[in-house]
């Protein structure tokens, strides 16, 4: 069972099948990623591994990020050990730019280990969390496909508004839900069940069937899918 | 350094031996068809009136005339399901995009030969 990983979208292009067909891929350069925490359900309710891509400069880093991947020296940490308190394992890395959890408990995982894109080698299918490209605030035309109202016909200056968007006194209010404009993209989305084209262990690429959501550059979650 | 990464993919792609040829150049495009089971090659011959794209989506348009009616076919240059492209004559040409053939019939379709500047010493 892989674990996952943490990646950049690439961008997209098209490679040939064996039989010759075009094929659209998304190529994602995913890992290598450090572990850098465990979740335990005796400490923190829940199972998961905490991975980070992408090492960000020191000098950008703030102390707390700083010794979240590694043991810093400090006057507390002097005192903590003297009264003999254990501090948890650090990955001992760079400190990184991306950091997430994936959920679930996994056998032979330690912190300070370094997951590559070999582990989907055998992976048919994976499931891509991205955040979508941001579009701001938006109306209704562009955000919920709305059709918008006529060019003419008596139509004036609500040419790409959405109508009427409730009743009268009963029931006095416009219901919840009811889609109008505002904020659209930037926001988390998942693709799930999409299909590896091919796995590049040496350059640490991923080549992935279709689209993706965010821009190139972005930064996306890759875990084996369960939906089968 | 994404655009070298994109590169790096689309190598594995890319053929290694294209033969040389320009717009307004007749070629024989050889390609692969599946029937069925067997395997068998086709051959379209016409003038190339366009190319377009760079990488795996470089693409090519052949014009011919077929029964009185012009018949285009765009290939991709890259793929596995063109067996061969023969250069069988050069024309002079003065653009990069030959779509004013469309409008034309009879002799006017003709190009002019390009003689001894080939590389392949026809």
């Amino acid at each position: 069972m892989a674990i996952g990983l943490l990646g950049r979208k690439v961008g997209m292009t098209q490679i040939f099948d064996e039989s010759g067909n075009v094929v659209p891929v998304t190529v994602i350069e995913a890992g290598p990623c450090h572990v850098l925490q465990l979740r335990t359900k005796q400490r923190d309710g829940y199972e998961a591994v905490q991975l980070g891509y992408r090492d960000k400069p020191r000098r950008l880093a703030s102390r707390s990020q700083r010794g979240h991947v590694a043991k810093l020296d400090s006057k507390r940490s002097k005192s903590r050990a003297k009264a003999g308190v254990e501090i948890p394992a650090k990955a001992g890395c760079e400190p990184q730019r991306f950091i997430r959890e994936f959920r679930g408990s996994f056998e032979g995982v330690s912190v300070g280990q370094t997951l590559d894109v070999s582990q989907f080698a055998d992976v048919k299918r994976v499931d891509v969390v991205g955040t979508t490209k941001g579009r701001g605030t938006t109306g209704v035309m562009v955000r919920h496909n709305f059709h918008g109202q006529r060019a003419s016909h008596g139509v004036k200056k609500v040419h790409r508004h959405a109508g009427s968007i409730g009743q009268s006194q009963f029931p006095g209010h416009v219901p919840k839900g009811r889609r109008m404009g505002g904020q659209y993209g930037n926001q988390r989305s998942t693709m799930r069940n999409v299909k590896v084209v091919r796995v590049d262990v040496e350059n640490h690429l991923l080549l992935i069937y279709g689209a993706v959501p965010g821009p190139n550059g972005g930064y996306v979650m890759i875990k084996e899918t369960n939906k089968l | 350094m994404s655009q070298q990464t994109l590169e790096l993919v689309e190598k594995s792609s890319l053929k290694t031996e294209i033969p040389e040829f320009q717009i307004g150049d007749t070629v024989d495009v050889h390609t692969r068809i599946l029937e069925g089971e067997k395997e068998r090659i086709q051959v379209f011959n016409g003038v190339v009136i366009a190319r377009a794209g760079s990488g795996t989506r470089e693409t090519f348009i052949v014009r011919r005339i077929v029964g009185g009616e012009g018949v285009e076919r765009k290939f991709p240059l890259h793929s596995p399901k063109i067996a061969k492209i023969e250069v069988k004559r050069r024309g002079i040409v003065r653009r990069a995009k030959l779509y004013f053939l469309r409008d034309r019939v009879g002799k006017a379709v003709r190009l002019k030969e390009r003689r001894g500047d080939t590389k392949n010493g026809e």
